[in-house]
């Protein structure tokens, strides 16, 4: 595992450092991000154009988006932000912004207008959850089963529900070791609505109800903590189906040929996104700033889809979505964004989240010890 | 000898007597030896007291509460938790200003994330709180400057809150502005309250300081020449409806008097609503008295509350009670750690001791390769070794897949020796089994083979030798394997994470989470510290039963 990759422009840095000065703006970024294949797609998207355009720069990557929130407190109370720019999902930029670890930014001023000129908060919509977020990606977190591992005479999974039917489909499952999500799934499953989810899991009494779903397959189920758990329990064919995020399942059949299926029923959308660490000196705000409005551009998160399948935040990327770098295929049917795809799906829910998320977290938690 | 005699003291050779030579020589030695250690002691005392130290203090720590609602906290004392009904007016009030105060300074976000580990729903409440309490502001600033448009000029305000006598004032707000913000609020603010506006109208003062403080340090403007916020204006109508105040308005002649007399005048213009009912308005949640005991049991600088937390009870307007039973976590979990640790340190000395007798009793060449054996894997990366271990436990792994094909195992059966306690286990023992095979042998090495041939010759059976003379002299190396296993797995973390599943996982697996995830390091600290604390009673017990002396890493 490379923990650190740097990419310097060694020889260019030397001869463009004064005249960088006149500029004002820092040359060395340190960026953080989830490392593996999402984070190569910004390298190649944004990261190394940009540094074409300007060799000056050099860029420092830190695989620390999973740690984040944590990292960014203890620099903050150490006093010495290291960081230039961290990629987060949307509830910990949420978090970031409460703590007053992550900078408020206007979004129309410091990023691009779509080419027809809509104001980059009206391209982005409303995807920017929060005044501190910065949207790159529409992800979603859904399952995918071993197509191979499908008892003969039974269609396909394609319904949730199939994942608390352990009799139609037996074998075990895997999912994230944490309530968000998975008591979504098992309210819906439990015959609650779907616009009622949030309020039945709001009581007590709904907790407990899917708590009490999910322990119908207890028994059956893997709990996964890192994203790469789903894929290789598949492709090992320790579990029949299981949750991840969708890039992972991508790479798994596309990129590993693996026998694996994608459901898709009841995905949940969740975005990734940048955030500004507060603190920053004049020159360090000043490149990231330039960095930014370069980097999250129509084109640019367009780009960012050919490498992996995840859809760009701004509705004017949509469109621009083509085909796989490598591979050549076509991503849009890839996308969890694609009409096919998204048929059922589910937003998670922020506000809700951040009340809940340590409440009922310690109730699941409780309740996986039992 | 005795060094005082008849003839005078003894003297050294340079003549000075010897006792203070004897003296200064020691002190030069004891002063080089503390010079050798001191960049040890010095690296112990950064990296590992001072975090100790720390990690106790934010386990206690509560101070967010007070820092960021002052004065709504020392209000609440005269409330009465626990009796059903929110406080009344004047704590929403003082929360008014607080709030307000916070959420430009952009606290009260961080207040809400640490009050909602106590009770659901109140970070929402305070982060919506805040973006809203500019309006309630605006209900009142909106109707001054209908009543006169002086009202909103910087000019007016400045000319009569400005004076002298404040300065005690100045600075409490000061202080209260540091507190918040932890700091960096010193400098001229360029204006002192005047202390009749103070008698006068307390409420408008106080927000008038806290805002003038803000704007000349914070915002680098000139208080004269700005605008203030809406908490002011706020603050006014709290003063306005207060009826003493009224009649000292009507006796006021100082600047702004013509102002303050019509806005009195036109008191039905203002809004003819409370705070509290203003609050209920936002959010009706502040009218749960829930709330409130939530804020009033956490509102003391220090608390119980994380170490209650962490031991399966709560810190609540009743007092100490237990958590609902299906939120308590961690006692189970600290009992499992513990259990799971002997069991570890059980099957280590169970399988190391024969190696250990091997390492130490083969001929050396034999013994050397041996030895290599045990160091390789020691030497192997943590994590290469959890993951391969996963490769090998797991259901269409190694292990299973040859007792399969073996035919000891049905295929639809096979074993489940991963994510759980059996799998964190056998990952764990094979990870410690250096700690215990090292200081085994290097006590065995040190046993004299002679013992047990004249044990031998003496008659005993090999069994008797070995139990009643080898075994008793090789006890101190399984002392101190054991407390060098114990201790070490009643902290791990990555093993346990990877092959523990839920019912393998220790305790530290819930501190980091509370460290990295839920960002609840209060919590954390007070289970770390309990762990602390069980580990250094267990070494005094172990010291009481066993005795310390009885252990040997060598020799």
């Amino acid at each position: 595992m490379k923990l650190l990759k740097t990419l310097t422009a060694t020889t260019a840095l030397c001869a463009a450092g004064s005249m960088a000065g006149a500029q004002d703006m820092a040359d060395d970024v340190t960026m953080v991000s989830w490392g593996g294949a999402y984070q190569q797609s910004q390298i190649n998207a944004y990261a190394e154009p940009y540094m074409e355009m300007n060799p000056e720069v050099s860029i420092t990557w830190d695989e620390s988006s999973n740690e984040a929130v944590a990292k960014l407190r203890a620099m903050n109370e150490a006093g010495n932000i290291t960081w230039d720019l961290v990629d987060v999902v949307a509830a910990d930029a949420l978090r970031l912004c409460d703590e007053g670890l992550a900078m408020e930014v206007d979004h129309d001023e410091l990023l691009a207008p779509a080419p027809d000129g809509t104001d980059a908060s009206d391209d982005f919509g409303d995807l920017i959850v929060s005044d501190c977020f910065i949207p790159q990606i529409v992800y979603s977190t859904t399952f995918g089963y071993r197509t191979d591992m499908v008892p003969e005479g039974v269609d396909a999974p394609d319904d949730i529900c199939d994942v608390f039917d352990t009799e139609t489909y037996p074998g075990m499952r895997s999912l994230e070791q944490r309530p968000i999500n998975n008591m979504e799934w098992a309210l819906l499953c439990d015959g609650v609505a779907k616009e009622d989810v949030y309020d039945v899991l709001a009581t007590d009494e709904g907790q407990d109800q899917a708590l009490a779903k999910l322990d119908t397959i207890k028994d059956s189920v893997i709990w996964w903590s890192a994203g790469a758990d789903t894929p290789q329990l598949l492709a090992d064919g320790e579990v029949f189906m299981g949750s991840t995020y969708n890039g992972r399942l991508f790479s798994a059949i596309v990129e590993q040929n693996q026998p694996i299926g994608m459901m898709w029923d009841a995905q949940v959308f969740d975005l990734d996104g940048w955030i500004i660490p507060t603190g920053l000196s004049d020159e360090r705000l000043a490149r990231v700033e330039d960095f930014l409005y370069f980097a999250t551009d129509t084109q640019r998160l367009a780009d960012q889809a050919k490498y992996i399948s995840y859809g760009p935040a701004r509705a004017s990327s949509a469109p621009l979505v083509s085909t796989h770098a490598e591979l050549g295929i076509e991503m849009a049917p890839h996308m969890p964004t694609d009409p096919e795809n998204s048929k059922n799906t589910f937003l998670y829910n922020y506000e809700f989240w951040a009340d809940y998320r340590d409440d009922i977290d310690a109730k699941f938690q409780a309740w996986l010890a039992q | 000898m005795s060094d005082s005699t008849d003839t005078g003291p003894v003297l050294a050779a340079d003549g000075s007597p010897l006792k203070q030579s004897l003296a200064r020589a020691l002190r030069r030695e004891k002063m080089r030896a503390l010079a050798l250690i001191a960049p040890l002691l010095l690296f112990v005392v950064l990296t590992f007291i001072i975090p100790i130290l720390s990690m106790l203090f934010r386990s206690v720590e509560n101070q967010i509460v007070s820092d960021t609602m002052p004065g709504t906290v020392a209000a609440i004392q005269d409330w009465e938790a626990g009796t059903g009904e929110a406080p009344d007016e004047l704590v929403f009030q003082h929360l008014f200003i607080d709030l307000f105060n916070a959420s430009e300074a952009k606290e009260h976000t961080k207040l809400g994330t640490r009050l909602n580990y106590e009770q659901t729903g109140l970070s929402s409440l305070f982060r919506t709180s805040g973006r809203r309490l500019d309006d309630i502001g605006e209900t009142y600033q909106d109707p001054l400057e209908e009543i006169d448009p002086a009202f909103e000029e910087a000019d007016f305000w400045y000319s009569m809150m400005n004076g002298e006598g404040g300065e005690g004032l100045l600075e409490e707000r000061r202080d209260m502005w540091n507190a918040q913000i932890g700091g960096g609020m010193d400098g001229d603010v360029g204006f002192v309250p005047s202390s009749a506006m103070i008698d006068m109208l307390p409420w408008t003062t106080t927000a008038y300081t806290d805002w003038a403080i803000w704007a000349a340090i914070e915002d680098e403007d000139v208080v004269a020449e700005e605008e203030p916020w809406e908490a002011v204006y706020g603050a006014l109508g709290m003063d306005l409806r207060n009826p003493e105040t009224a009649a000292a308005i009507a006796a006021y002649d100082g600047p702004g008097a013509e102002q303050l007399q019509a806005a009195v005048a036109n008191m039905d213009q203002l809004p003819q609503i409370g705070f509290r009912e203003a609050f209920a308005e936002m959010d009706e949640d502040w009218l749960d008295p829930e709330v409130w005991d939530t804020i009033a049991v956490y509102s003391p600088r220090f608390t119980s509350g994380y170490f209650l937390t962490a031991v399966d009870l709560k810190l609540s307007a009743e007092g100490v009670t237990a958590q609902p039973e299906d939120r308590q976590l961690y006692i189970k979990l600290f009992n499992r750690t513990l259990f799971m640790s002997l069991v570890i340190t059980g099957s280590c000395i169970l399988l190391g001791y024969p190696v250990a007798w091997l390492l130490a009793n083969l001929p050396l060449r034999t013994a050397n390769v041996l030895m290599i054996l045990v160091l390789l894997p020691f030497w192997t990366s943590l994590l290469v070794r959890t993951s391969a271990w996963k490769v090998l436990l797991q259901q269409q792994g190694v292990i299973n897949e040859i007792l399969v094909w073996l035919g000891f195992v049905d295929d639809a059966n096979r074993l489940i020796l991963m994510n759980n306690q059996t799998g964190t286990i056998i990952a764990m023992t094979h990870i410690l089994l250096p700690f215990m095979i090292l200081p085994l042998y290097s006590v065995m090495k040190t046993i004299d083979p002679s013992y047990l041939r004249a044990a031998k010759s003496l008659g005993a059976t090999n069994f008797v030798a070995f139990w009643r003379v080898y075994f008793p002299q090789s006890v101190p190396g399984i002392g101190a394997g054991s407390i060098l296993v114990f201790i070490l797995s009643i902290g791990y973390y990555i093993t346990p994470e990877i092959v523990g599943g839920t019912d393998g996982v220790f305790i530290s697996n819930r501190i980091a989470y509370h460290i990295s995830s839920s960002l609840n390091w209060g919590l954390a600290a007070a289970l770390g510290s309990i762990l602390l604390v069980v580990v250094l009673v267990l070494y005094w017990l172990y010291d009481r039963i066993v005795g310390i002396d009885n252990v040997k890493l060598g020799g």
